[in-house]
This record gives C-alpha cells, structure tokens and sequence, in this order.
C-alpha cells in the first residue's frame, strides 16, 4: 500500500491505497467518489473523465500516485464549486443537461459533462463543431448526442444572456 | 380488458393538462448530473468480497475435470464454486432453460462462464482463476448457422426430442406461419421482386458494465443488488437455481447504466455473486470488465432473409413470403420470441393481403444472442422495406406514394390477426416527405448523393407474460403522507429511458402534488408490486396504465373527503398546482395537503393500488398472441447519404424521424428516445459488427475494435413526434423507445441506391461492397463521365 496525497475538489486528502492503482480507482473505491464511472477501464469511453489542472483526462489511464501535487475535480467537485462562486443550484452545465434530457441512463454524463465544463472554461463561445469536437471522447449509447450538445448550447446561450432556450425549467 | 385498465385518453381535469405533454425534468436528473445517483458499481459494503469468473477457451468442449483446490489454498479465497454447485438450469422463457450459472459437462462458446471465486479482491480473485484447472475434450464447434442446421451432431443442446420422435439438432427454434394463399397471390402479381438480404450481428454496449452486489443474513434472507433491466424475473430465476423461497429473495435494480435489452436476462454474475454470499457469508460483488460484457452478448441476431414480394400493376401489395434463418449463437435466451417476432412483426403499417414466413433459429457456439432494441424485427424490417423500394422502382412509383397506397389504416386487424388501434403512420410519412423536401430532391441529388424511405411499427408491450398467469403486468402502489407527498411504488425498472419520471409526471397531473412533491421507489422487489421489466416497449404504456388507475381510486376518497367538508358534490372539487379548488366557488381553495388530511381523516391511512393488464388479443393459433400488443406505434424516416465512389465509404449526413408514438408524455424524452434509437440504428449499416474469428473467438471485444459513433460520427437527426392519441394508452401514449430504431437502417439503404443506383442486401456496408456492387453494374447505369 501506498499514502497518497492528493488535491480532490479542493481538499487535501491523504489515502492508502496499492501502488498500481490508477486514480479511477482511488476515487471510487479509497474514496468514495463514485461518480466518476468505469466503462472500459482501458481509455476507450471517456466515462471516467475528470479535470486535472484544468483538463479533461482518462481517470482510468493516470496512476494515481502519479497525480499528486496536481489538481483533481470530479463531478462531485462542480456542484460545490459553482455555490462557493456565489452561484445557486448547480453548476450551469449539470442543470442544462437535465433541462435538456441530455441524463439517460446517466452513466457517461460526469464524463460527458466535465469535458463540457473544461471546453466552456476555455471557450465560453464554442461552435458547434467545437462541442462535438470536444466530447468525441465521451462514448454515450443513449441519447445520440443531439440533446447533449444543445445542454452545452443551452450553456452558452444563457451565459450569452439569451432568455428560454426550451427546455424544461 | 378489464374496466379498471380504462381510462379514456384526456386529461383527468377536464381540457388541459398541467404536468403531462409538457417539458419537464427527470426525477433522477439532477441526482444523475451531480454524480449523487448509485449505480451497481456504486454500492460497496462492510467486508465485501470481490468475485470473477473463469471463461471457457473453447468454443464447444466437454468438461472432463475442474480441480479447484489450489485456488482455494491462495490466501484471500474465501470460495470457489463451479457447475457442481448450481447445477439446476434457467432461461428467461420458461420453456427453454437450457442456461447454467456455471457449466456443467460443457462449455457452448469461447467466453462461457466455468468457475467463479470470492476473494478479499479482485487482484487475488484474477490470481486464483489462473489456479483452476479445468480438463477439456474439444467438440466440433458450429460457426456457421448453415451447418448448424444440416449437421446434427454433435448437438451444442442436449434437446428432447419432437413429438414425432425426430431429434431437433441444432435447431433452437422453427416457426411456419401462412396468412392466406401465398403461393396464389405472388404467381397472380403482375410485378414479383425476390431477393436474399443478411443482417449481422451487432451488440447493446451499454456503457455501464453488468455487476452485482448479494448479501446473505443470517436468518436466510438474500438480496441482490443488480444492473438488471428485470428485477421479477431475476427473483424467479435466483429462486429456481439456488432453491430458495421466493419470500426469502429480495432483487433490487439501482440506477442502471443503459441496457436496450442487454440486462434483460438473469445472467451468470447474479447467481454466483449470490451463492457466494451464501457460502461465505460476506457480501460479494462482481462486476464485468468491457470484455466479458462482449461475451455476454444477448445482442441482434444475424439473419438470412429471403423474401418474395408480389403488388399488382397499380401498387398494391397481394402477398409477401418470408424465409429466414436465425443464428441463434449458444444459448436461447428470448430466442422463441425473437423467432416469432422476425415475422410477426412485420405485418404493418403496410396492408399485407396474404403472408408466410418461416423462420428457424439455430444454436452455433458462439456468445448468445438475444434481445436488442427492436427485438427480432429490425432484421425483417430491413429486408422488406428495402423490397418495397425495389418494387417501387419497378412500378416506376415514388416509394413514399407506395407506401400511402398499401397503408393498413387506423382501427383495423393485421393479416395475422394484431389488433391496430391508432396510427398517425401518414401523418409520419408526411412530414419526412414534407420536412426532407423530397419532391425536389428524391432522384433528383447529384450523383453521389441520395435520399431513401422506410416505415415501420412496433409493439407497446404485449399480452404474452412470459411466464402463464393471470395476474396483471404492471402493478402500482401509492402511499401519501400528511406532508403532502406521494409516494409511488413501481416495479418498473427505469433504465434511463425515464418509466420512473413518467410515474411521476401522472401522479402529478392526476393528484394535483407539485413534481417535486412525488417521490418514486422503483425496481425492488421488497417494496414494489410486480412489474413484469423494461422489455418490449412496455413499461410507459402499461405502468401508465397502472398509475392512472391507482390515482384516480386515491383522488376519489380525497375529493369526496373535501366535498364533504365544503358542502359540495365531489365533481366540483379539483385538485391541480399544489392546491385543491372549488369549481362553483372561488372562494374555497385550501392546499392539496389539507385536503389528503381530510382525506385521511374521514377514510384510514391513504394509499392505493393499480394495475394493468392487456385485453385478450392475438390471432387464434398457436404462436398468434407474441406480438400481439395493446397498441402499435408507427414510424418513418428518410435519410440523405453522401457515397464516395473512389473509397466506397458511405456517410449519412441527416436523417428525418417522424414517430407516431401517441400522446407524448413528455416530449424531451420522447425525442431522446427517437435521436437514441435513429443514432443506433444508423450505426448498425456502416460501423458496428459483432463477429467472432475463424476459431469462435470474439473479433474484438472493445469499445475501440467494436466501433460505436462518437459525438462526430452521428448524423445530424431532426426528431418529429406525431400524436395520435390511443384510445387505451395512459393518456393516449403508445412506445418510444424501440420503434424508431427499425426504419433508418432500410432508409440508409434505399438512399444508397438513390446515390448510385446500387442496391445493398447484406450488412453492414463496408467501403468494399459498396465497392464491389458499384463495379458490378451494367455499364449502361453507370452516369456519363463517371471514373468507374
């Protein structure tokens, strides 16, 4: 067993866990932060996506004791980040999908949505070549994707300060 | 029917509706956005041990030995079990268990389920695998359902004989069914198409991988934890193989991670995660990794299609006959079903004056097909409506005017008996039409570029239980509590497609509660009436049913408890927003909270039940209730394609959907399900491919060989929804989910024709039949100028 130190969601967490062990599963399973998912387990479906500094990455493909000193956020991390911000309810991506139908089954979406959270904070204006360019590494099997893209529109439209984009309220 | 499945398709308040028909957000949906919400693999408890599986190497061999004693020496064991220790067989279909939960005495493909082991975790439990020797006596493994079917020995089932003593082989399954004199009425047309069409196999991929978690108290009640897309059935069969009570069993479905009927069978992982439990007294999990969900399977069937087509001069159909084989792969699974369905369902929304199909499924060893969205009709679907596009082009007729001409109507009776209610299907082949531009664009593309057409039906659920009884196939159950909120128990299983929100949505609308005020409790068989799983199209239609029947009991104790206390008739009393209203004076009005503690008051404790079961359907034979279904939805699409003549790769740029799906509950949702299914239908023509290699190896099970669209490779998707409100439907709703999936892959076909005039039978369309079929054309099709 390895201790870890590590920087999840902005606390400094110390966790034991087997040196082999990739950050996916130190997540879930040292953890508890189960809403990162494993679809694949060999960095084929995005599902397991989360931010490190900033950017959207494999969970399942770093070595966790490889990520220490760097940034972690998973999607339990957007949520109380947007309310520290000052916002209200949840972050602007998550409550768009949900608005737009883009949460099926859900199971891809934390990677789905943190890929979208990392585009939009490097370009607030994407097109929508951009947002399809931008989670082509996030497999999902239920929605087609139209309905995830325009959540991301919907994103960019109502940061823009356009009214009703319709979806639900 | 019984009176209670009634209950006309308005809205329970009169005019408008306040909840249904409106866009509204899931129950589940900021729980899913948050990563709040606990799938299988979510849930880990004090001492858990963790279980793999040991997979046959061989395609088909006799199991000589299993010696597990050194596994069970590496420290972290806790068990090993192997066939020995579930040796009583399943299936889903009661008539056809022919599944182990371990084999025993063979193995039936290149990734069957041999031995499982419990240990600390699953580092130790992968170690103890490789300790397990199994002793094998290889057999001649069928690859191919042709030999399956010609060669009888030796038989991967070990089955009994038919009544006439002849032995079955390889055949899993024969269905002959004729609709009128066939025969008469193609040598009678004036104009006959015949051709072979093959449909491969392709799988769900769901992207949450099968796991379950089981615990087993010391007083002897067990609880399975699992991603299952039919909590009953799993409970039924658990209590079969481990011969346990089925009052000591308690199945519960988390969230589920996607399943389009993939989860719909009691799978190997369930019975031995539980029967470790028993044996270790721990709690134990196993979860697949991506490639033992590929060997798990369960997808579409391959099919070989032949199919004869005859129409008078004028366009009208006079008969279709059918012949089909099925490749079945090593288990039945749904396969009697999927036999009946590949040509009972075809029988719409074209009138077919006479029919016959004969479809035989056989066993080949490999991983086990079954139901995939769209269950056993996507294949037929493709073959026919390609058909009907040659014929249209031998009619020199437009093959949207076709289908108007052959359209079966509304309130009608198919060839083989199903029962149509309503059907918006021209509604549907008026817009794609209309919003494709076809007029000005069909034939009329530059060469390279086309669009194609297709319709199709679909069963809202059916009256064929599965298992025979009598009782109903969803059930419902309300409880409400002095706070104002409702409580709903389903069986339903939400798989993502939103049975749970739509529970919700109707205990909205017809109790008047805010949404936020109803809570669902699904998919545990502790706590929920029987629903029969989310399977067949039937979970809206028939636990719709079953809520609408539950609440109207409930609102009917609550406005006569209010009635009474205003001293009005209980019809003047309306519950709606949160609040309970007096028709004939504004001045009352209290909240609706209030009115359920009167409720309560005058009557007991409030609750109620409901439930659905389908009317009496289905023609008169043997086999004529499978696919027999309350209500049909009904669909069309057009897709435009781009064809590169140089690399034969073919893209679909756009497809219009037009789905007939009733009253829609929710239109969000209903569109998600129309792009979920355009999207995965699309994908079957030219990406996905689920084979096996020349040694019944699996070609290639990964998310990176097994190639599913990414958010670039779609085509653009313009989803339209088409009401036509169903006498028997909750509200008028018929399905969604698996309708709009068929009628794109024949529409991407006969849109390749338009492209370039070549007609393609056999999926998918790999670059290189695309371009074998381009340089097999009669110089005189070829356009002037063209390089080749």
């Amino acid at each position: 067993m390895h201790v870890l130190s590590l920087r999840v969601n902005g606390d400094r967490l110390r966790v034991a866990a087997p040196a082999h062990w990739s950050l996916l599963e130190v997540l879930r399973y040292e953890l508890g932060l189960t809403g990162s998912k494993q679809g694949c387990d060999k960095g084929d479906c995005g599902a397991c996506t989360v931010l490190i500094d900033g950017a959207p990455r494999l969970a399942c493909l770093e070595l966790a004791a490889l990520c220490e000193e760097r940034e972690i956020t998973t999607i339990e991390g957007l949520l109380p980040a947007h309310r520290a911000a000052g916002g209200e309810g949840a972050d602007p991506v998550q409550d768009a999908f949900d608005r737009c139908g883009a949460l099926q089954c859900g199971f891809c979406q934390p990677g789905m949505m943190l890929s979208a959270r990392a585009l939009l904070n490097e370009n607030p204006r994407p097109s929508r070549s951009e947002i399809h360019e931008a989670l082509s590494g996030n497999l999902c099997r239920c929605t087609g994707y139209t309905q995830i893209v325009q959540a991301v529109e919907t994103c960019v439209a109502e940061a823009a300060g356009a009214g009703d984009t319709g979806g639900a309220s | 029917m019984a009176a209670r499945d009634q209950h006309g398709s308005g809205a329970p308040w009169g005019e408008e509706f306040e909840v249904v028909g409106k866009p509204q957000r899931k129950v589940d949906g900021l729980d899913k956005a948050t990563g709040r919400a606990l799938y299988a693999d979510d849930l880990q408890l004090p001492g858990m041990l963790h279980a793999k599986t040991l997979r046959s190497p061989h395609a088909h061999a006799e199991i000589l030995s299993i010696d597990v004693s050194k596994a069970l020496e590496l420290e972290g064991v806790h068990a090993v079990i192997t066939g020995a220790d579930m040796p009583i067989r399943y299936g889903v279909i009661p008539w056809t268990p022919d599944e182990n939960a371990l084999a025993v005495e063979k193995v039936r493909f290149i990734g069957d389920e041999v031995a499982a082991v419990a240990a600390v975790d699953e580092d130790t439990a992968n170690r103890a695998l490789e300790l397990i020797e199994v002793e094998y006596e290889p057999l001649h493994a069928f690859l191919e359902p042709e030999e399956a079917l010609a060669r009888p020995e030796p038989a991967i089932h070990d089955q009994k004989p038919k009544k006439d003593g002849t032995p079955r082989g390889n055949v899993s399954k024969h269905v002959h069914l004729e609709f009128g004199d066939v025969d008469a009425a193609i040598d009678g047309a004036d104009v006959v198409v015949e051709g072979d069409y093959s449909f491969h196999g392709t799988t769900h991929t769901a992207i949450e991988p099968h796991c379950a978690v089981a615990t087993y108290s010391a007083d002897g009640l067990l609880s399975v934890w699992s991603s299952t897309q039919i909590t009953h059935y799993v409970q039924r069969a658990l209590a079969r193989v481990l011969e346990l009570p089925e009052s000591r069993i308690r199945v519960v479905q988390p969230c589920l991670g996607g399943a389009f009927g993939g989860k719909s069978d009691p799978f190997s992982f369930e019975f031995c995660v539980a029967k470790l439990a028993m044996i270790t007294g721990r709690p134990v999990k196993m979860l697949w990794t991506r490639e033992e969900v590929f060997y798990a399977h369960r997808g579409r069937h391959p099919m070989q299609m032949h199919y004869r087509t005859g129409a008078t001069r004028d366009g009208k159909l006079t008969g279709t006959d059918a012949r089909i084989l099925i490749d079945g792969g090593s288990y039945s699974s749904f396969g009697l079903v999927t036999t009946y369905y590949s040509g009972q369902l075809l029988t719409g929304p074209v009138d077919m004056p006479t029919y016959r199909f004969d479809s035989t499924r056989v066993f080949t060893n490999k991983p086990p097909c079954g139901p995939k969205r769209g269950h056993g009709s996507v294949q037929p679907r493709f073959a026919f409506e390609v058909q009907l596009d040659e014929l249209a082009e031998k009619l020199d007729m437009d093959p949207i005017e076709l289908r108007r001409k052959n359209w079966h109507g509304e309130h009608t009776k198919t060839v083989n008996g199903q029962r149509i209610t309503s059907s918006g299907f021209l509604e549907c082949l008026d817009l794609v039409e209309e919003r494709s531009e076809w007029k000005d664009r069909w034939r009329k593309l530059p060469h390279g570029r086309g669009l194609g057409v297709a319709g199709s039906m679909y069963i809202s659920g059916t009256n064929y239980p599965i298992y025979p009884n009598k009782m109903p196939q969803a059930g419902i159950q309300l409880s409400v509590e002095r706070s104002g909120r409702v409580t709903a128990f389903t069986g339903g299983n939400d798989i993502g497609q939103g049975s749970s929100s739509v529970v919700a949505y109707i205990v909205a609308e017809e109790l008047g509660v805010e949404l936020a005020d109803v809570r669902v409790v699904a998919a545990d068989t502790d706590l929920c009436p029987v629903d029969l799983g989310a399977y067949s199209s039937r979970v809206t239609f028939m636990v719709g049913n079953a809520t609408i029947d539950a609440c109207r009991k409930l609102r009917g104790q609550v406005c006569q408890a209010v009635a009474e206390h205003w001293e009005v008739e209980p019809a003047a009393v309306r519950l709606g927003g949160g609040l309970a209203l007096c028709l004939s004076d504004a001045e009352k009005t209290m909240p609706v909270r209030e009115a359920f503690q009167l409720a309560e008051a005058r009557f007991d404790t409030l609750g109620a039940t409901g439930s659905y079961n389908t009317p009496t359907l289905g023609g008169d034979y043997r086999g004529g209730t499978i696919g027999a279904s309350p209500a049909y939805s009904f669909t069309t699409h057009v897709a435009e394609v781009v064809v590169d003549t140089e690399t034969g790769r073919i893209t679909c740029e756009k497809v219009w959907c037009a789905h007939d799906c009733g009253r829609a509950l929710n239109p969000i949702l209903v569109k998600g399900q129309i792009e979920g299914s355009v999207y995965m239908g699309a994908a079957e023509v030219v990406m996905e491919e689920h084979g096996v290699n020349r040694f019944g190896l699996h070609a290639g099970p990964s998310l990176l060989d097994y190639r599913i669209p990414t958010s670039v490779d779609v085509p653009e998707i313009e989803a339209m929804i088409v009401e036509s409100v169903d006498p028997e439907g909750p509200y008028g709703a018929k399905e969604a989910g698996e309708g709009p999936l068929h009628s794109v892959i024949p529409a991407i076909a006969n849109a390749v024709h338009d492209a370039v005039g070549i007609r393609l039978h056999h999926l998918p369309f790999t670059p290189a039949k695309v371009l074998a079929a381009l340089d097999a054309r009669e110089p005189a099709q070829q356009p002037a100028g063209s390089a080749r």
